[in-house]
């Protein structure tokens, strides 16, 4: 399965073809894709930053928690940065299951904590030639030192 | 000891730099990491009281001791997807 930060455009076929097994009747496949608008703006062009080294192990984690919290689906994701124009893809997350439930799930679930933890930030730039980092989410942090 | 801190994107724009060396007392925690950069004034102080830090590519609680070597790195709120 694929799990990976990338500066590359993102090939959904590969993450999709990536899950599935001769057991599943079910393969999900979700993008996240660059908006034309925000708030009331037009947006150009987003920039999207990764902390990478971290980022990356993150992404692992929340893969195989997802997959512990729903045994026997696959799932892949593949988040890009740089620069991304309106229309490009900055996420693909991919499940497949036995059914359908389970897959769906999976991959709501996987882009909801992705949004919640991995360490990816998003500057967008509006068609007026300015630009804004967008506020995010406080990453849920371990109350004490192990 | 000297910690060599990561900052990124809102932070690293406020900080007017991507990297820093911070010079702290032996023991010192996260937090007090956090109140040493924000304590340096002007872009640092807009920095918030509880930011977020990663010891070593993880969350880490504001009680985390901190040693010499550690990968620190300040995290923004974060917004992927």
């Amino acid at each position: 399965m694929l799990v990976r930060m990338t500066r590359d455009a993102i090939d959904p076929a590969a993450v999709l073809a990536s899950v599935g097994a001769p057991e599943h009747g079910a393969e999900v496949l979700f993008l996240g894709v660059v908006r034309d608008h925000n708030e009331g703006r037009a947006v150009a062009s987003i920039q999207y930053e990764a902390y990478e080294a971290m980022a990356e192990s993150v992404l692992a984690t929340l893969v195989a928690e997802a997959e512990t919290r729903r045994p026997g689906v696959r799932i892949a994701a593949v988040h890009r940065v740089g620069k991304l124009r309106v229309g490009e893809v900055s996420l693909a997350v991919a499940a497949s299951s036995a059914h359908r439930p389970e897959a769906f799930d999976a991959a709501r679930e996987l882009v909801e904590e992705i949004k919640r933890r991995l360490p990816v930030w998003k500057e967008e730039q509006y068609a007026d030639g300015e630009r804004r980092w967008l506020d995010g989410h406080t990453p849920p942090v371990p109350e004490a030192a192990r | 000891m000297r910690i060599r801190l990561l900052l990124f994107a809102l932070y690293r724009d406020l900080a007017g730099t991507s990297q820093l060396d911070v010079e702290l007392p032996p023991g010192a925690t996260a937090a007090m990491l956090v109140e040493a950069v924000r304590s340096r004034g002007g872009g640092f102080a807009r920095i918030p009281p509880g930011a977020a830090v990663a010891v070593d590519r993880e969350y880490a609680p504001p009680d985390t001791p901190l040693s010499e070597g550690d990968e620190v790195a300040l995290i923004p709120p974060v917004a992927g997807g």
